[in-house]
């Protein structure tokens, strides 16, 4: 009963929304410090942060990899059942609809979330496609005595084309639009609220949104207006 | 003295019995005095419906001075009208423009099915509400009151979610249709008071799992409820009965 009750009921489910929202959150951030190093005239950093993450750490990355596949899995399947259900819940819709201004958090964010994180799924299947399983180049850094992946001149040749380089920049915009309304609304779902806190983490959940959507989209603009694509 | 009366052009929501299909029929009302209360209004159509034979438009009402929250229509796309913390009886006419459009809905849930026109069955509510929206009690003579103290702030806060009417707009004004709102002042009524604290963890499970039975939707945290509740019960009411609901799931 106590288990099918959090993990079926309207209540649980939004638990699990909210954990896996988070634990996303928290694995965006790191993603984005360590793709910082793109930014850097010499590809060897990041080729070799890479390298150390992928083939050095054993068989830890495989049990992170899992455990990332396995978070995203169960934010979608559940934003699906919740919206399915949210949208079984009133079969007969409004003629008209005036959003409550006043105290209303309802915004572009809030009610766009299923389709925002939609096109990010989509859009994580062509980037895994791309960086993960895609093309690989080697060669050997300054101090290694054996080749390694050369991701950082895949990713420069990738962001020379203007219709990539467009595409991350509008899903890395919609990224923003989910995690504006997402990052609040996990503290929120999961009963952590409070009258000086909720305000707070509302106001930094815009500016986390902000941050990692123009740090995201900077990265492909950059590399782009930058050199164009040639290494 | 000038005449400040004005017209308005209702487009309302006519539906004859809860299984036919209902459609939106234009009423014009001229001749409206601006001091009149929205359900008022809707009086005189009635009284003018009537007299030519028409059948009057049903609407849900009882006090009229905001306390039941037996009315509640959508009107212009916002559940109890324009204004915030007010209910729809309160809602007078000079906060329309004369020569409006308004359109008038019922309150719009799958667990709210229209009975007429605009009168809906929320029944739902009172189902959830028997799961445990009470405290068991051996009846007597009323125990001393300092008995058991309650902090101020647990009073003021039991109090504010105990204002709930189950007017039924939080679910109205829901994009999900959620009853989130009001299950969760409810929850939070009682689980504030030490008198409510023993059957907590019961009464939110049995609660919550009657809610998701209606089929109310789940909430998103827009926070459209609160902005148009008319008791200003705020969303803390949804977050506090998530935390009795963790504490009943791992308790257990």
């Amino acid at each position: 009963m106590k288990i099918s009750m959090s993990v079926f009921s309207t209540l649980g489910k939004k638990i699990f929304m909210g954990v896996t929202g988070l634990l996303l959150s928290g694995f965006i951030v790191i993603h984005l410090i360590g793709n910082l190093q793109l930014l850097l005239p010499d590809k060897d950093p990041f080729n070799i942060y890479a390298h150390i993450l992928t083939q050095e750490t054993g068989s830890i990355i495989y049990i992170a990899e899992f455990l990332l596949a396995a978070v995203f899995l169960i934010h979608f399947v559940y934003a699906i059942i919740v919206t399915w259900n949210n949208w079984q819940a009133r079969p007969e819709g409004y003629r008209k609809v005036k959003w409550a201004k006043n105290t209303s958090r309802r915004s572009i964010g809030s009610v766009t979330m299923i389709y925002t994180g939609v096109v990010i799924m989509v859009f994580l299947v062509w980037h895994l496609l791309h960086f993960k399983f895609g093309e690989v180049v080697y060669y050997t850094p300054a101090g290694y005595d054996h080749e390694i992946r050369d991701l950082y001149v895949i990713v420069y040749q990738f962001f020379g084309n203007i219709i990539n380089v467009i595409l991350y920049i509008i899903v890395m915009a919609l990224l923003g639009f989910h995690l504006s309304h997402g990052f609040w609304s996990a503290f929120q779902s999961l009963g952590l609220d409070g009258k000086r806190f909720t305000p707070f983490v509302y106001g930094l959940g815009v500016v986390f949104a902000i941050v990692m959507a123009v740090g995201f989209l900077f990265l492909p603009l950059f590399i782009f207006m930058t050199t164009g694509g040639t290494v | 003295m000038e005449n400040k009366n004005m017209t308005v052009y209702l487009t309302v929501w006519r539906q004859e019995s809860k299984n036919s299909k209902g459609t939106f029929v234009k009423h014009t009302v001229e001749d409206v005095n601006p001091d009149m209360s929205f359900l008022e209004m809707l009086d005189v159509l009635n009284e003018r419906l009537i007299k030519n034979d028409d059948v009057p438009i049903e609407f849900d009402n009882d006090c009229r001075e905001g306390i039941c929250g037996t009315c509640g229509v959508v009107i212009n796309g916002t559940a109890h009208g324009p204004r915030s913390g007010a209910t729809t009886c309160t809602v007078r006419m000079r906060e329309f423009k004369n020569g409006e459009n308004i359109v008038i809905e019922p309150f719009r849930a799958r667990a709210f099915p229209v009975i007429k026109d605009l009168v809906i069955d929320r029944s739902a509510f009172d189902r959830v509400q028997n799961k445990g929206g009470y405290t068991t009690v051996r009846t007597g003579s009323a125990p001393e009151a300092n008995s058991i103290l309650v902090p101020k702030e647990n009073a003021d806060e039991a109090f504010e979610m105990a204002a709930c009417i189950g007017c039924g707009a939080c679910v109205a004004a829901c994009p999900n249709a959620s009853a989130a709102l009001f299950v969760g002042a409810k929850v939070s009524h009682l689980a504030l008071l030490p008198q409510g604290r023993p059957e907590a963890a019961r009464r939110v499970e049995r609660m919550v799992a009657q809610m998701d039975e209606e089929k109310f939707g789940a909430c998103s945290n827009h926070g459209e409820c609160e902005a148009v509740c008319p008791q200003e019960i705020p969303i803390t009411a949804i977050a506090r009965m998530r935390r009795e609901y963790w504490k009943s799931t791992v308790k257990s």
